[in-house]
């Protein structure tokens, strides 16, 4: 997969003296879901923000499909749509307006059926005629996505999509994204929920401090990242863990009755087989057996815990 | 240049006042009525006229100007404030377009606005006094340059403002006297001396000299002069927005 995105030691310093963007390196890949990670204030919407123009860098340069944010910026922002954090809507115009003036203001002919189309998508089409102020948030949150989509993008930024949102549409976004990556859009959005982007991220990328503290693909952050742990259930709880076991470092369960052991997947040797064969010869009788991959939320609060 | 992004903006604008029409296009004209019935009917048929002009036509011009003036900041700065206050600008900002597109649509809407509301209060004065334009040509440029001009100040002034406090204050203490105190309702050879040089002081009265001159030939300052002034007032706008928008001024981070 090519770059679409290339990020070269893009730093900001507000006003204030805030240093928000660090020396960030980061190249996107065409048509692929990234997740920036990261607690609140790490800097996530000032990355975003500066690659759609909102934002002037300090230092660094930015490239969208190979033209320069801000040498070439009617190239590249006309290849990218938004979706900020906030609600950040006019109340008092309809829907289909709103989107209409979207398209327009990107410099796109308007497409009716496209549009349509787009709020049938959505879920939006029945309510294309009322005003902003009228809708829900969940339906404000997806006005937005509308917008940014309305001037067909090659790439999609979506700043927090799920934050204060409710399970069912957080599932109903997901799937947007996902019918969005079919279609070839490139989709990096930003969270603090683990799990957002353990669930549609292909690629993660862990933001602190405005630091980019690595990026990877999902499946290899978790494994080479991720420890698995095997609960081994016994028939017969015990009191303590048998003399020949206390090499694998074994936690015992309260009731005695389950040992935990970590390993690493990527090791050499995970040490299962003797383990096993050990408990055999200790005369300990299994019951049941469970292994439990760390999840990303794990990962990331070690990485974070690293990088302060 | 994207002329359709333009044409998006200013449509929009446009549209901001169809369906605020009430406010936007009905009440600058009921509140001109007014002045009109007190100033040019009741009162001004006690005045006896000014320069061979009778006080109900003198005051028509100045009528104008004072309805374009306030309509245009007005306009103006609530256009780009407002988005500004929701956040909404963040589109605008992250289009494919210049600052010079953005302005081009926001103020283009707002001076069009005004020109029509001005030619509106023209046409309402012209029920109630039998108006005669001797000059069109320089009525209209007048007009035109005055709507630019003051929906750029307005523009800027909506950049500007922090708050709704801020948004209001320079139209309130500022704009408002400078228009009292330029000549919109007398001339300004009625005033004594030391008045009259103060009053030279003030852009106001160069626009409405230069604007009456346009309808009766009759001004308090050379209608080149107006010209000049008010060419100037527009280039130190159009400075002024230039350097806002190559620093991003209280638009980009």
């Amino acid at each position: 997969m090519d770059t679409i995105i290339s990020i070269s030691n893009l730093s900001k310093v507000y006003a204030n003296g805030h240093q928000a963007l660090d020396d960030v390196s980061l190249d996107i890949k065409r048509g692929e879901i990234l997740a920036l990670l990261g607690p609140n204030g790490a800097g996530k919407t000032t990355l975003i923000s500066t690659i759609c123009g909102l934002v002037s860098p300090t230092s660094g340069s930015v490239t969208v499909n190979g033209f320069d944010i801000e040498e070439d910026y009617r190239q590249a922002r006309e290849l990218i749509g938004l979706v900020p954090q906030e609600l950040t809507l006019s109340a008092f115009e309809s829907l289909w307006h709103t989107i209409d003036f979207s398209r327009g203001l990107f410099g796109k002919p308007a497409d009716v059926p496209y549009l349509e189309q787009l709020l049938k998508d959505l879920s939006l089409f029945d309510k294309k005629d009322q005003e902003i102020h009228m809708l829900s948030g969940g339906m404000k949150r997806r006005v937005l996505i509308a917008k940014a989509l309305s001037h067909e993008p090659m790439i999609l930024f979506l700043d927090e999509p799920t934050a204060g949102v409710d399970v069912g549409l957080r599932k109903d976004m997901w799937k947007i994204v996902h019918k969005l990556r079919d279609a070839g859009v490139t989709i990096i959005l930003t969270t603090h929920y683990i799990e957002e982007a353990e669930a549609i991220a292909d690629r993660v990328g862990v933001i602190n401090k405005g630091k980019l503290l690595l990026v990877e693909d999902k499946d290899n952050l978790m494994q080479k990242l991720g420890k698995k742990q095997l609960i081994i259930e016994l028939s017969e709880a015990i009191r303590v863990i048998p003399e020949s076991l206390a090499s694998y470092a074994l936690v015992l369960s309260k009731a005695g009755n389950k040992l935990t052991y970590h390993y690493d997947t990527t090791a050499d040797g995970t040490g299962i087989t003797t383990l096993l064969q050990r408990t055999r010869e200790a005369g300990l009788s299994l019951k049941d057996m469970q292994t439990k991959q760390s999840s990303l939320e794990d990962i990331f609060v070690d990485l974070v815990e690293e990088s302060t | 240049m994207s002329f359709r992004a333009v044409s998006t903006i200013y449509k929009y604008e446009m549209l901001r006042t169809w369906r605020t029409l009430f406010q936007s296009v009905a009440s600058p004209v009921l509140s001109t009525s007014l002045y009109f019935v007190v100033f040019g009917t009741a009162i001004g048929s006690r005045i006896q006229a000014i320069e061979g002009v009778s006080y109900g036509l003198f005051i028509v011009p100045g009528l104008i100007m004072l309805a374009i003036l306030t309509q245009s900041i007005a306009n103006a700065s609530f256009g780009i404030f407002f988005p500004k206050f929701t956040g909404a600008i963040y589109e605008v900002m992250s289009a494919p377009i210049s600052f010079f597109e953005i302005l081009l649509g926001y103020v283009g809407a707002a001076a069009s606005k005004s020109f029509i509301i001005g030619i509106i209060i023209l046409t309402t004065a012209n029920l109630f006094v039998d108006i005669q334009v001797a000059h069109p040509i320089w009525m209209l440029t007048f007009l035109i340059l005055t709507c630019i001009s003051f929906s750029l100040l307005g523009f800027i002034l909506g950049l500007w403002a922090k708050n709704f406090e801020q948004l209001q204050i320079v139209p309130l203490l500022i704009v408002t006297p400078l228009v009292f105190l330029g000549g919109t309702f007398y001339s300004v050879n009625m005033l004594p001396p030391i008045w009259q040089t103060i009053t030279l002081f003030n852009p106001v009265l160069y626009l409405v000299s230069g604007f009456r001159w346009s309808f009766f030939e009759v001004s308090d300052v050379h209608v080149w002069l107006s010209l000049a002034v008010i060419l100037s007032f527009l280039a130190t706008c159009i400075a002024i927005v230039w350097w806002m928008f190559k620093t991003g001024y209280r638009l980009k981070k």
